[in-house]
C-alpha cells in the first residue's frame, strides 16, 4: 500500500439516532429529524455543536448542509459534500468523503448524516402514477419494472440461477436480522419475532423474493461524527477507527438495461479488493459485520465478493447459527438491519459497526476490534468500509 | 382500438429522450422492426443506447435492425402491486432476453403466456410487436414468447 489511505487516520466520535418509525409515521418533518440525529451524535461525543464544520450524505438527501450549519448557527461550514446516486450503496462512501476532508486538513469535525421522512415525500417501492417516462425507464416501467425490488431480482434471479442457490440461504439472512431486532428495543420490529414457518409462507414481493427479503421503509435519522485521529482519545466514547473505505463498482456496471456485463453480481468485485488493500487485512479477519439488505439476495452477493465464502459454498454457510450473535462466525446485522431495526438507509449499519466496537451492541460480539459495514448491494457506486479499535492501529 | 396487451393499461408511456438518443428504437418498433446500435467503426453491439461506442470511442453509431430472437438469461414474477394499474394485475414475468445474433446485448420484456408458467433460464425466445395505439403518444413495446408455438 502507498502511503496514500485513510488507514487510521480518522475516527469516529460520536454517533446519534432519532426513535426510527414506521413509514409516515414520524411525528417531525424530515428536517427536524435530520437536526435531532446531529445534536443526539453531539451529545454522544460529548461536543458543543458548532465544532461542526462539515456535512457529508449521499442519496440526493433532501438536507441541504448549508441550512443545517445555518439552523445550528454554525461559525463556520467547511465542508458539504453528497456522494452520487447509488441510494443506500452511498453510505459508506459518504463516510470515506467525510473522512478524506478530515484526513487531509479540510475540516476538522465532520457530521455524517441521512434522514428520511416518507410520510412527507415519495416512497421507494411505490411508482408514481401515470404519466410519460423516457431513458432508461421507457425500457423498465412499461413492463412493470419499477421498484428497486422489481429492478434488482432479475441480478439475484440469474445469481441463484448460476450458483444452485437453495431458498434456506436468503432465508438465513432474513432470520439473522429479525433475530438480533428481537434483542434490539430500538428496532421497529422488537417483539415481532420471525421463525422458518412465517417466512415459508410470507408472501412473493417479486420471485425470488418474499415479503421477509425485502427491507422495511422507515421515517427516522442518523448521524456520525468524524475528527481527526490523533484527537479520538479526547471524546468520552471509544473510538471507531476507519480502517478503510472503498466505493465504486466494476467495469460497465451502468450499461443500460440490465447490459452490465457482469450482472450477477453486487457490484463489489472490485470494491472489495481495494478496501482489504487497505485495511490491510482479510475475510477472516472481521469480527462484526453490518450488510446492507435491500433484499437478502444482495447481501448473499455482498458476502461472496467481500470473500466470506465461495458462491458454491453459499448454501452451506447461510445457515441461521452462522450469522448470529454473539458465537456465529459471521455475526451479521446485529441490530436487526434494515429489514428488522430501520430502513435508515442503512446509516444504522455505521451507527451498529461503530456499537459493536465500543461494546454497547444489543446483540454483543466479545472482543470485537473488526467491523465491516457493506452498503448498498446491486446499485451503483456501492461502498464498503472497516473500523477497527484502538488495537487495531498497533 | 388497441388490442388486448399482456399488462393492464395505465403504466408510465415511454417516450423517446428529448436529447433522440434512443428514438430510432421507438420509432423502429412502431414499424415492427427490432433496432440495436452498432457501432460503424469496428462492429460493436451496444445496448441500451449511448452515444459513443464503449469499446473504441467512436460516435460514429449505427442503427441496425436485427432479427427478434434470442434466449432467457434472467426473469423475475412481480405480485407486489408497484404501481396502481397493477393492483387487479395479479403476477406477471418479465424475462431478460439475450440475443446470440447481436453480440449478446440484453433486453427486457414480458413473457407471453401464462404468468403462472415454469420459466427455463436458456430457454429460446422471438420477439412480439405490443401496439398501444390508444397511448398518448401511441407506442409498440417488444414482448417475448418461448418460440415455435
Ligand atoms: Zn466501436
Amino acid at each position: 500500500m502507498s502511503g496514500r489511505t485513510l488507514r487510521g487516520k480518522v475516527a469516529i466520535v460520536g454517533i446519534g439516532e432519532t426513535t426510527y418509525y414506521r413509514h409516515g409515521k414520524s411525528p417531525d418533518p424530515e428536517f427536524k429529524l435530520a437536526l435531532k440525529a446531529v445534536l443526539a451524535a453531539c451529545a454522544d461525543a460529548g461536543i458543543e455543536p458548532r465544532r461542526i464544520d462539515g456535512f457529508a450524505s449521499y442519496s440526493n438527501d433532501r438536507n441541504d448542509p448549508s441550512r443545517l450549519a445555518a439552523a445550528l448557527g454554525l461559525p463556520e461550514l467547511r465542508f458539504s459534500n453528497m456522494q452520487w446516486g447509488g441510494g443506500g450503496g452511498g453510505g459508506s462512501g459518504a463516510v470515506a468523503n467525510a473522512a478524506a476532508a478530515v484526513a487531509c486538513g479540510m475540516a476538522d469535525c465532520v457530521v455524517v448524516f441521512r434522514a428520511l421522512a416518507q410520510g412527507q415525500f415519495q416512497r421507494f417501492g411505490a411508482a408514481p402514477p401515470g404519466g410519460t417516462v423516457s431513458g432508461e425507464p421507457a425500457f423498465n416501467a412499461p413492463y412493470g419494472v419499477m421498484s428497486p425490488a422489481q429492478r434488482y431480482a432479475m441480478r439475484a434471479m440469474r445469481f441463484i440461477h448460476e450458483n444452485r442457490i437453495a431458498p434456506s440461504a436468503q432465508r438465513a439472512i432474513a432470520l439473522a436480522s429479525y433475530h438480533h431486532a428481537q434483542r434490539n428495543p430500538r428496532a421497529v420490529m422488537y417483539g415481532k419475532p420471525l421463525n422458518e414457518e412465517a417466512y415459508d409462507a410470507s408472501r412473493w414481493i417479486v420471485e425470488p423474493w418474499r415479503l421477509f427479503d425485502c427491507c422495511q421503509e422507515n421515517d427516522g435519522a442518523a448521524a456520525l461524527i468524524l475528527v481527526p485521529a490523533e484527537r479520538a482519545r479526547d471524546f468520552p466514547k471509544k473510538p471507531a477507527y476507519l480502517l478503510a473505505a472503498a466505493q465504486g463498482s466494476e467495469h460497465r456496471n451502468a450499461a443500460r438495461v440490465h447490459n452490465a456485463p457482469l450482472y450477477a453480481t453486487s457490484s463489489f468485485t472490485t470494491v472489495a479488493p481495494n478496501l482489504y488493500a487497505m485495511a490491510g487485512l482479510k475475510p477472516a479477519d472481521v469480527d462484526v459485520l453490518q450488510s446492507y439488505e435491500n433484499f437478502t439476495g444482495g447481501v448473499l452477493m455482498s458476502l461472496v465478493e467481500h470473500g466470506f465464502f465461495a458462491a458454491e459454498e453459499a448454501n452451506a454457510f447461510l445457515v441461521p447459527e452462522n450469522l448470529l450473535a454473539p458465537s456465529g462466525r459471521l455475526p451479521l446485522n446485529t441490530s436487526g438491519g434494515n429489514l428488522a431495526e430501520c430502513y435508515m438507509h442503512g446509516l444504522e449499519l455505521q451507527v451498529e459497526a461503530v456499537r459493536q466496537l465500543r461494546g454497547e451492541s444489543t446483540a454483543q460480539v466479545p472482543d470485537a476490534h473488526v467491523s465491516m459495514v457493506i452498503s448498498g448491494p446491486m446499485v451503483t457506486p456501492v461502498s464498503s468500509m472497516i473500523l477497527g479499535s484502538a488495537e487495531t492501529l498497533q | 382500438m388497441t388490442a388486448a396487451t399482456y399488462l393492464r393499461p395505465g403504466l408510465p408511456v415511454p417516450v423517446p429522450e428529448n436529447d433522440g438518443l434512443d428514438a430510432p428504437y421507438w420509432e423502429g418498433t412502431r414499424r415492427g422492426e427490432l433496432r440495436v446500435q452498432r457501432c460503424k467503426a469496428c462492429g460493436t453491439w451496444q445496448w441500451g443506447p449511448e452515444w459513443i461506442c464503449h469499446k473504441c470511442l467512436s460516435f460514429d453509431i449505427g442503427w441496425q435492425t436485427i432479427e427478434g430472437r434470442g434466449r432467457i438469461y434472467s426473469w423475475e414474477r412481480p405480485w407486489h402491486p408497484a404501481h396502481p394499474a397493477l393492483k387487479e394485475q395479479g403476477p406477471y414475468i418479465v424475462v431478460l432476453v439475450e440475443l446470440p445474433q447481436a453480440g449478446g446485448i440484453r433486453m427486457l420484456g414480458n413473457l407471453l403466456g401464462d404468468p403462472r408458467q415454469d420459466v427455463r433460464i436458456g430457454a429460446e425466445v422471438e420477439a412480439v410487436f405490443e401496439p398501444h395505439d390508444d397511448a398518448k403518444p401511441p407506442f409498440t413495446l417488444v414482448q417475448w414468447r418461448y418460440s415455435g408455438r
